[in-house]
C-alpha cells in the first residue's frame, strides 16, 4: 500500500462567503449535515435507512447531498479509513522559524511529498505538519531532509495514543 | 460509532495492515474518493471491482469491526459552515491520569482530534494535544477554559495555538504498491 498526498486545493476561510452559506441552509439541509457527520449505518438500504429516520424519501436525500457536496459546505462524504491500521504512518511535526525566514522553510516543507498539511499557528513553534508515510523509517529520512535543506530543527511528535478522532460540527 | 476510542495495546497497526487482502484494497482504493450516491451505492461499488454487493457490504461493516474504517460519514468543510476558529491546545498533563482525562474529552463536544503526543525537553512539555474548533477565537478560549477546568490539578498548564494559515493541505491517498512488495508482507 502507497501513501500519496493529492491536492485538493486550499480552502482558507478569508472570504465572508461562509456567513451566506449558513443562513441559507434550509432546516433540511441541516438535518442531514448534522446526521451525516454522525455516520450513516452499514445496512443493505443505507440512503433508505438515513431519509426514513429524516423523514424525508432517499432521492431528496441523495439530491440534497449531491447539492451540499457540490456547493462545498461538505468536503467529501464516504468512508473515512485510519491509515495505521492500513499500515501507513501519520505523524505531526513541528519547526521553529523566524518570521522572515518563513517562506523559504514552507517551501521546503510543503515540496515533500509525504507532506499532506502544513499549517502556520501563533507560537515560537511556527510551522506544524503532519508526514504521512508507509514505509517504516520513511519519517525519519524526511524528517532529516527538512532540516538539512532548512537548517532548522524540526521536532517530531508522534501520536502515541488515540482517544477520540471526529470532526462534528452542527450547523 | 460516533466516537473511536483506541487504547494503545489494540494499535497493532502493522499486523492490521497484514489482514486487509487485495479485495479489500480495492474496495478501499474503489472508494477513497466517496461512497456513490446512488440508490444502491454497495452494488455500485461492486460493479467497479468485480465483486457483488453484498460481499462490499460484508467487507465494510469488517472493517468497521477491525477498526480500518472510522465511520461511513460526510466530512463538513469547517470554514464554509462558519467555524473559522481552530484551536490547537496542547495540554501538560500528570502521566498517570492522562488516559483517564483523553477519554472524557472525547465525548465533549467541539473536540475533533485528541491524542497522546511525547514530551520535548523543557521548550515543550505539552503531552496531550486537542483540536478546538468555534466560530470565533473567543468560542474556543471558553472551551479550553471549560476543559482547564475539567482537568483540574491534572493539569499543569496549556496554550492553544490558533492557526493563522494553511500553507499546505492536501488528502491522504493510498493506492497499492507493486505486487511483489504486498506479497512479502
Amino acid at each position: 500500500m502507497k501513501m500519496t498526498a493529492s491536492n485538493h486545493g486550499s480552502t482558507d476561510g478569508t472570504t465572508s462567503a461562509h456567513v451566506d452559506v449558513v443562513a441559507k441552509l434550509t432546516q433540511q439541509e441541516r438535518d442531514i449535515i448534522n446526521r451525516l457527520q454522525r455516520g450513516v449505518p452499514l445496512t443493505p438500504d443505507p440512503y433508505g435507512d438515513l431519509a426514513q429516520e429524516l423523514g424525508i424519501t432517499s432521492r431528496q436525500l441523495l439530491d440534497s447531498l449531491r447539492d451540499l457536496l457540490e456547493r462545498g459546505v461538505l468536503s467529501r462524504f464516504g468512508p473515512m479509513f485510519q491509515a495505521e491500521r492500513m499500515g501507513g504512518a501519520l505523524s505531526l511535526a513541528a519547526m521553529a522559524v523566524p518570521e522572515h525566514d518563513v517562506e523559504r522553510v514552507a517551501a521546503i516543507v510543503n515540496a515533500c511529498s509525504e507532506v499532506a498539511h502544513n499549517y502556520q499557528r501563533e507560537h515560537r513553534f511556527n510551522l506544524w505538519f503532519v508526514i504521512a508515510s508507509d514505509e517504516p523509517g520513511r519519517t525519519a529520512e524526511v524528517i532529516t531532509e527538512i532540516e538539512g535543506a532548512s537548517g532548522y530543527e524540526v521536532i517530531h511528535l508522534p501520536k502515541e495514543e488515540e482517544f477520540h478522532v471526529h470532526l462534528h460540527l452542527p450547523v | 460509532m460516533s466516537i473511536s476510542i483506541y487504547r494503545s495495546e489494540d494499535r497493532t497497526a502493522a499486523s492490521a495492515g497484514r489482514r486487509l487482502d487485495d479485495a479489500d484494497l480495492a474496495l478501499i482504493e474503489a472508494t477513497q474518493d466517496g461512497l456513490p450516491l446512488v440508490a444502491d451505492p454497495w452494488t455500485a461499488v461492486g460493479e467497479r471491482i468485480g465483486m457483488c454487493g453484498e460481499e462490499v457490504l460484508a467487507r465494510f461493516q469488517r472493517l468497521l469491526l477491525t477498526g480500518v474504517l472510522r465511520r461511513m460519514a460526510a466530512v463538513p468543510n469547517h470554514y464554509r459552515l462558519g467555524y473559522l476558529a481552530n484551536g490547537m491546545t496542547v495540554w501538560d498533563i500528570d502521566d498517570a491520569r492522562i488516559a483517564d482525562i483523553g477519554r472524557r474529552l472525547a465525548q465533549w463536544p467541539g473536540v475533533s482530534h485528541c491524542y497522546r503526543r511525547p514530551r520535548r525537553g523543557p521548550d515543550w512539555p505539552y503531552n496531550l494535544f486537542v483540536m478546538l474548533h468555534g466560530h470565533q477565537r473567543e468560542e474556543v478560549e471558553r472551551q479550553a477554559e471549560q476543559l482547564r477546568e475539567l482537568m483540574g490539578d491534572a493539569c499543569r498548564d496549556h496554550q492553544i495555538l490558533f492557526s493563522t494559515r494553511i500553507l499546505k493541505k492536501t488528502g491522504l491517498r493510498l493506492t497499492r504498491r507493486q505486487r511483489e512488495a504486498s506479497c512479502s508482507e
